[in-house]
């Protein structure tokens, strides 16, 4: 059977170029330019999907953006899976591979229909709050098998083949939607040179007219928006999206188009495409033209396959050339639903009867359907459907004028399609992004974009315009506006017309009633997608879910993936009339971003993977490399961690590092450490203010270490600062703290101290810095320099401007070792260069890297702290042994003075940093090991700090360990405990933070 | 009230569900209450129904300016978990999860508390010893937890990157398997039940606009709806708007309000079984059991009102994810949008009393109240019921910031939510 629905002509499909594509493993026939939908209905396929709750076979609805049913797996190989593909989105490629994503064994036969069929009953709004609660145990297992039900189509297993660009665009007026309203619009300030971007979700522009048969000055609508779309193109400033959904409106007129690039050509985007695109817009003025989706009415039985919107009916065979059936019923409160009646006649298959719910209609369309004979049933609806997997006929009886009872006999008619129309609703979703609240029109019988702070303006069936004359007048009215706003000229635009039709008043009526009340009547879907009924809705509304929030919670109407596009004006009514409110008084209807689901990748665009994060390399880095180091990330920083000879463990490799550098001479790349440039003639007193020690009196020349807290005075960062000049230091921070604490600077100098002369420069990279250290550092380093290191020249704490290794180079002369070191900084693209240098001359004295692990226990054994891991914001200076570097002499305050004279800061007992020794001198404890001064406590434990910083020495000898411990400082040589998880207490004393060298001899020889 | 079961669903599919009763009233409110809880979200629906069932103090009146349960509790992304660092918060959050593990059977309400497990990434040396730190807090106040490597880490959650390959390579976790994720709304529409069985006036659409304070203590509340009505004590629990009822106080918080947005895919089949945050990549996700990604990550910079934030959060949030899952690169995302937040400068909450007589304040739970909603609920309650702090809301009194007993959940966790 070969695509059994589609017509010998019309519509803008090629028939020329068929295509193949696959569903459900079969192989159909399509055609250029028809959706995956329309070649499904073409082929004569009736079901595309099971509902979520009931299992009930579900076919195609509509024909766009709000299709709720025909949601499909996508997808040739595993890479290149895509769950939940709207059919009727979906243009149509040679090989296309589409699935229906529920269904066991398959979607056609599904045996959860079973469970549906028999316990839909018991499963109304909410039924799992109200079970699966007893036993108690059972609750996992239950959980289990709710969650097997879960889930439409499911995410590939696979990386993503593909690319995804992001792209920021501005311009003065974005139109979205290239309807009539659209196109008028967007040539309206076009013309006038504007910058406009025009972007539409559909492959081509057009919208509504691209399925009408209506004329424009005597013409095919489609000839005016060719002229139109020829036109824009041919403007310089003038930007066309087709296959771009703006699927978000942010504040600030800051817009989000996914724009699909490639969807529509294969699976995977051919090489040197990119598959989608984010333009992330702002816009000087917004014009919304995004049409109204159309109502159907919400009848018993109202999903079996074949009941669908009357105008998808007339889009399927107007645009695509397909018949989505062989007899139609129609049932419409309106004029404009009797097109799909017109259109089906027209295209020689037997209309059944149009049913209008209007006691005596004789709108101009009404009139025609009776010119051509059809069947025109007035006063009457579609009560039920019959039929499983599709229509085979329905039950039709006449009804009150209110649209509130049957009052007559009920008639069957046979019929594999129902139409149905209620009305249309305004695509109102963008306006309601920025939380504009929609206001409710009696006379479009739906929202409309309400009052908003944005600059927007609207256009065409958004509020409720709906026909073609009227569409392009408003149009070129909100070009015409936004010109204005923009103070730009405006040029006429001409406009062709469409004859007149004469209209009458549509019925406002939403839910069709039946012999039953809507509790006992087969099931009146509202929201298809998840399975909502009318009598669900009711049985929210008896239970006190009265807010219309609390319905479509309660119910999870809305929350599908096409977001109550057809469902929620309708449910909102039958909400309205269970608690006898009106529409807008049980609320409004909030819509979110986005417009239609949008790919992941598309919003991550390039940064992940390798450009997740940016890396930061030294320029030494590639030394490292070449020198089998390992690697530390901290911050960005690619930091060398360790560097391991052939077959060397890492516990081996430490401590011959360390020994090394105790002994003889190490390097370390500290490259990565933050430098701030800071000059001013008040950069003293800034410093003095930042920093918790004094700063009044350092010296040109001269290096001094400083803490810096925050308001609560706890400590935040800190580095050697030096004075390079009167009005001029450099600072360091740590490496991870950098950006942070430059941020932590101008937040201070800009918001409370703005009367400082100070100024602020990164210049971490502009450097780069080699730390040699150890006994034989100085005569290292005079290998390279002609400058006078004697500890009378050049003493501790000194920073000299001098030439090393022929570059010219700033050397301090301070340690984190306790080592006599040097740092030595040069120019960056010098330091491999000097770098090298050293290793030459270093040879006699074994030089040897080391890398941050080294660092850290070089430093523990001097007990100076890391910020950030001997610190965790809790602690303040006096915590940390460290009162000397804090001065309370200074007359202006510092940033933390005030926060550490609270009284919690001035207790006793704190928590306080100091040294820890096993009593297994082999044994390390692990960082992060809670301390207990009881080990035989029952859990909870009381815990009383716990270690930060552990290792083994191997200058030493034993472990060593810093970490904090209630009133620590006043409790030397008692012993404190340290469960693990595995059983063992590694019992340790409390100790001097310093090590090694406690007078501190070693770095000032 | 009506109990709930399997069987009674049964018996009322006989009747069409035509008589299920409601799950609360429509109350005129009466001239005074007991107690008035401002903030009809989970917090405050939770401490009226404490009130009540442990307390015996009915006569209580929860005022909510939207619908119940519409704030934050609506909004979140239902995380739960109690591996806080700092024994105060472990107590309180442990306290709630203790109540969450029989909240269903006390409520005869299915809150769907799923405890399917949080796993928290460590990508650095100094996340792992933040990661030790913390565990091994939990253990000695126990709480369950374990530190995980990769390849334990692989075996819980298979499809995720942890490989070395990434840019911030997965070194380890840290896992608690009673964590979980539970059914926000039900939450807030269990508490209101049971509270309303008990008699509490629940009057929702109804704003507090002034407090009405007399000598130093408050006396009542003035609404928009129904003008004063009085109290003998008043609990706000309002969530990111408490500066607005401080302000009305007069006094000041401490306390900033955030956007904080999150986000959900279209739902697919099952493929993420718990609950995997990152803190350093910045992100997190969970599967629902309808199948959406349930997707979150940390707060919009700078202050606001309004429930919407910025789009380079979403993005980055997004990068983040896709960062931790590349399969998930063409999975698609349905519906993004935002809460407002309120943060405490120690990322801990407030349950104290005020300058005001009282007049106590619940709030401050930032970025992640959720998972402490009974808990706090509980605690709350008996502080009101009894005018006295409980021993487990003490540490987190408003004046910590003043004397400077701050927990700082920030430093060694970091983790929000
Ligand atoms: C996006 C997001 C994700 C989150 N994720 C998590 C998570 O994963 N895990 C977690 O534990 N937590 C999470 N949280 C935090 C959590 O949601 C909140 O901490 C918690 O829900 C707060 O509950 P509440 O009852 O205090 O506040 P809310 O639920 O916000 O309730 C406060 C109520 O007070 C009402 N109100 C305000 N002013 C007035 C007035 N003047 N008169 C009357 N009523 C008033 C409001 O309308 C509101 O209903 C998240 C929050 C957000 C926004």
């Amino acid at each position: 059977m070969s695509q059994k629905n589609r017509l010998g002509t019309g519509g803008r499909i090629d028939r020329t170029t068929p295509l193949k594509f696959q569903y459900n493993g079969k192989t159909y026939t399509g055609f250029q330019g028809d959706t995956l939908a329309s070649a499904i209905l073409a082929n004569g396929i009736d079901v595309v999907g099971r509902s979520f709750k009931y299992s009930r076979p579900r076919g195609v609805v509509a024909a766009g953006a709000e299709e709720p049913n025909a949601v499909l797996q996508l997808g040739a190989t595993e890479e290149t899976q895509v769950p939940n593909v709207r059919a009727t989105q979906q243009e149509l490629f040679d090989g296309l591979t589409s699935q229906a994503v529920n269904g066991w064994p398959n979607v056609d036969n599904d045996m959860m229909s079973w469970v549906g069929k028999l316990g839909g009953k018991m499963m109304p709004p909410g039924f799992y709050y109200k079970t699966f609660m007893y036993p108690k145990s059972l609750w996992d297992t239950y959980e289990s098998m709710i969650r097997k039900a879960a889930g439409l189509g499911r995410s590939p297993l696979e990386n993503d083949p593909d690319t995804y660009d992001k792209v920021n665009q501005h311009c003065d007026v974005l139109v979205v939607g290239a309807g009539p309203a659209g196109l008028a619009a967007a040539l309206t300030a076009a013309r006038s040179g504007a910058r406009v971007i025009l972007a539409d979700e559909q492959s081509e522009f057009g919208g509504s007219l691209l399925s009408s048969k209506e004329l424009l000055d005597g013409k095919p609508a489609t000839s005016w928006v060719k002229s139109a779309v020829d036109e824009l193109a041919g403007c310089a400033d003038v930007l066309l999206l087709p296959r771009a959904t703006v699927n978000g409106y942010h504040d600030h007129n800051f817009l989000t188009i996914h724009e699909r690039l490639t969807d529509h050509l294969a699976d995977k985007a051919p090489v040197g495409m990119v598959r989608q695109r984010l333009h992330r817009v702002r816009a000087k003025w917004v014009v919304l033209a995004t049409g109204a989706h159309e109502r159907p009415l919400v009848f018993s039985n109202n999903d079996v396959p074949g009941c669908m919107i009357a105008s998808a009916v007339s889009t399927y065979i107007n645009r695509y050339g397909v018949v989505p059936g062989s007899e139609l019923v129609l049932m419409t409160t309106n004029d404009y639903g009797y097109q799909a009646a017109l259109d089906w006649h027209d295209a020689q298959r037997k209309v059944v009867a149009i049913v209008d719910t209007r006691q005596n209609p004789q709108g101009a369309r009404v009139e025609q359907a009776r010119k051509r004979g059809l069947n025109v049933i007035t006063g009457s609806a579609v009560i039920e459907v019959q039929g499983s997997k599709r229509v085979s006929g329905v039950s039709v009886a006449t009804i009150d004028a209110a649209g509130n009872k049957v009052t007559g006999a009920v008639n069957r008619l046979n019929a594999d399609t129902v139409a149905s129309s209620g009305g249309w609703s305004p695509v109102i979703h963008l306006s309601s992004h920025t939380g504009s609240r929609p206001v409710w029109d009696d006379k479009v019988v739906g929202f409309v974009p309400g009052p908003t702070v944005q600059k927007q303006l609207t256009a065409g069936g958004i509020n409720g315009k709906y026909s073609i004359n009227e569409a392009l007048s408003e149009g070129v009215l909100a070009g015409l506006n936004a010109l204005a706003k923009l103070d730009l000229p405006a040029t006429e635009v001409v406009l062709p017309s469409a004859a007149d039709m004469v209209e009458e008043a549509s019925m406002t009526l939403f839910q069709i009633p039946h012999l039953l009340p809507t509790s006992k009547a087969p099931k009146q879907f509202v929201d298809y997608q998840t399975d909502v009924t009318a009598a669900g809705i009711e049985v929210a509304c008896r239970e006190g879910f009265e807010s219309i929030e609390h319905v479509k919670r309660y119910t999870a109407m809305g929350f599908g993936t096409d977001q109550g596009k057809l469902g929620n004006i309708n449910g909102m009514a039958v909400a309205a009339k269970a608690l006898n409110k009106t529409i807008p008084e049980t609320g409004t209807t909030i819509f979110r971003p986005n417009y239609t689901p949008v790919t992941f990748g598309a919003m991550v665009g390039r940064d992940c993977g390798e450009l997740f994060d940016p890396k930061r390399y030294t320029a030494m880095h590639k030394w490292h490399v070449e020198h089998g180091a390992k690697f530390e990330d901290v911050g960005q920083w690619k930091r060398g961690w360790y560097y391991p000879k052939p077959g060397e463990s890492m516990q081996e490799c430490l401590d011959r590092e360390c020994k090394a550098t105790r002994d003889s001479v190490g390097i370390l790349d500290a490259s990565t450490l933050g430098k701030i440039d800071i000059q001013g003639a008040d950069a003293r007193e800034f410093l003095g203010r930042i920093y918790t020690n004094a700063w009044a009196k350092l010296a040109v020349g001269k290096c001094r270490y400083g803490l810096m807290c925050g308001e609560d005075g706890m400590v935040f960062d800190d580095g050697v600062t030096s004075c390079l000049g009167d009005n001029h230091f450099l600072m360091t921070t740590t490496t991870g703290g950098a950006p942070r604490v430059l941020e932590w600077l101008e937040l201070w100098h800009q918001t409370e101290w703005p009367e400082l002369d100070v100024y602020f420069n990164t210049v971490t990279d502009h450097w780069s810095t080699l730390t040699i250290s150890g006994p034989n550092s100085r005569k290292l380093l005079s290998e390279l320099t002609d400058f006078d290191l004697s500890n009378e020249n050049f003493s501790f704490m000194d920073v000299h401007q001098c030439t090393v290794a022929g570059v010219p180079a700033r050397v301090f002369r301070i340690s984190f070792t306790g080592e006599l070191s040097y740092e030595i900084n040069v120019q960056a693209n010098y330091g491999m260069h000097v770098w090298e240098k050293l290793f030459e001359h270093g040879k006699q004295f074994n030089l040897t890297p080391y890398g941050t692990e080294t660092m850290h226990v070089l430093r523990a054994e001097k007990g100076f702290i890391i910020a950030g891991q001997d610190t965790d914001g809790s602690v303040h200076p006096h915590d940390l042994g460290m009162s000397w570097c804090v001065s309370d002499q200074k007359p202006f305050s510092y940033v933390g003075k005030r926060g550490m004279a609270r009284q919690d800061c001035m207790r006793e007992n704190r928590k306080q940093l100091v040294g820890l020794k096993t009593k297994e001198p082999k044994v390390v404890i692990p960082e992060g090991s809670q301390a207990v001064f009881d080990p035989n406590e029952p859990i909870p434990m009381t815990m009383v700090g716990h270690i930060t910083s552990s290792y083994y020495s191997a200058n030493l000898g034993h472990s060593i360990a810093m970490g904090v411990i209630k009133g620590g400082l006043s409790r030397m040589g008692e012993t404190v405990y340290y469960p693990q998880a595995d059983g063992r207490v590694i019992e340790a004393e409390i100790c001097s933070l310093v090590f090694l060298d406690p007078k501190g001899e070693r770095q000032n020889v | 009230m009506q109990r709930y079961s399997g069987f009674g669903l049964l018996k009322h599919s006989l009747t069409h569900h035509e008589n299920w009763q409601r799950v609360w009233r429509n109350p005129t409110p009466k001239k005074e209450y007991d107690v008035i809880i401002i903030g009809g979200g989970g917090h405050g629906l939770a401490t009226a129904y404490y009130l009540a069932k442990e307390h015996g103090i009915t006569n209580v009146a929860v005022i909510e300016k939207g619908y119940l349960g519409g704030g934050n509790t609506a909004r979140n992304t239902t995380i739960v978990r109690s591996n806080y660092l700092w024994d105060e918060s472990a107590h309180l959050y442990e306290h709630a999860m203790k109540l969450w593990e029989g909240l269903s059977q006390d409520l005869n309400y299915n809150v769907m508390f799923s405890q399917r497990g949080v796993l928290n990434l460590g990508h650095t040396l100094q996340d792992m010893r933040d990661i030790q730190r913390r565990v091994s807090a939990n253990r000695l106040n126990g709480i369950d937890g374990e530190v995980l490597d990769p390849q334990q880490i692989k075996e819980i959650v298979p499809h995720m990157d942890c490989s070395d390959n990434t840019r911030y390579p997965i070194m380890g976790a840290s896992w608690q398997p009673r964590g979980g994720v539970a059914r926000h709304d039900a939450v807030a529409w269990g508490f209101a039940r049971g509270a309303d069985a008990y008699g509490v006036d629940m009057l929702q659409e109804t704003e507090v606009v002034d407090l009405v304070i007399e000598d130093g203590a408050i006396v009542g509340v003035k609404t928009n709806k129904y003008g004063v009505i009085k109290a003998g004590r008043v609990g706000s629990v309002v969530a990111g708007n408490s500066g607005v009822i401080a302000k009305m106080a007069g006094f000041d918080l401490p306390i900033e309000s955030h956007p904080l947005q999150a986000m959900v895919s279209e739902p697919i089949k099952p493929i993420l079984d718990t609950v995997v945050m990152s803190n350093h990549v910045h992100g997190y996700v969970s599967q629902s059991d309808k199948g959406d990604l349930v997707i979150g990550a940390g707060i919009d910079g700078w202050n606001g009102y309004g429930q919407r934030g910025s789009f380079p959060t979403i993005e980055h949030t997004m990068q983040a994810i896709v960062e931790l899952f590349p399969i998930f690169s063409r999975v698609r995302l349905n519906r993004q949008w935002g809460g407002i937040v309120d943060t405490c400068p120690d990322a801990c909450p407030i349950i104290s009393k005020t300058p005001v007589e009282n007049l106590f304040f619940n709030c401050g739970w930032g970025t992640g109240g959720f998972k402490a909603t009974p808990g706090s609920g509980h605690v709350f309650a008996a502080s009101l019921a009894t005018g006295e702090m409980h021993p487990m809301a003490k540490p987190f009194s408003m004046f910590r910031f003043h004397d400077g007993a701050l927990i700082d959940e920030h430093g060694a966790a970091g983790v929000a939510h």
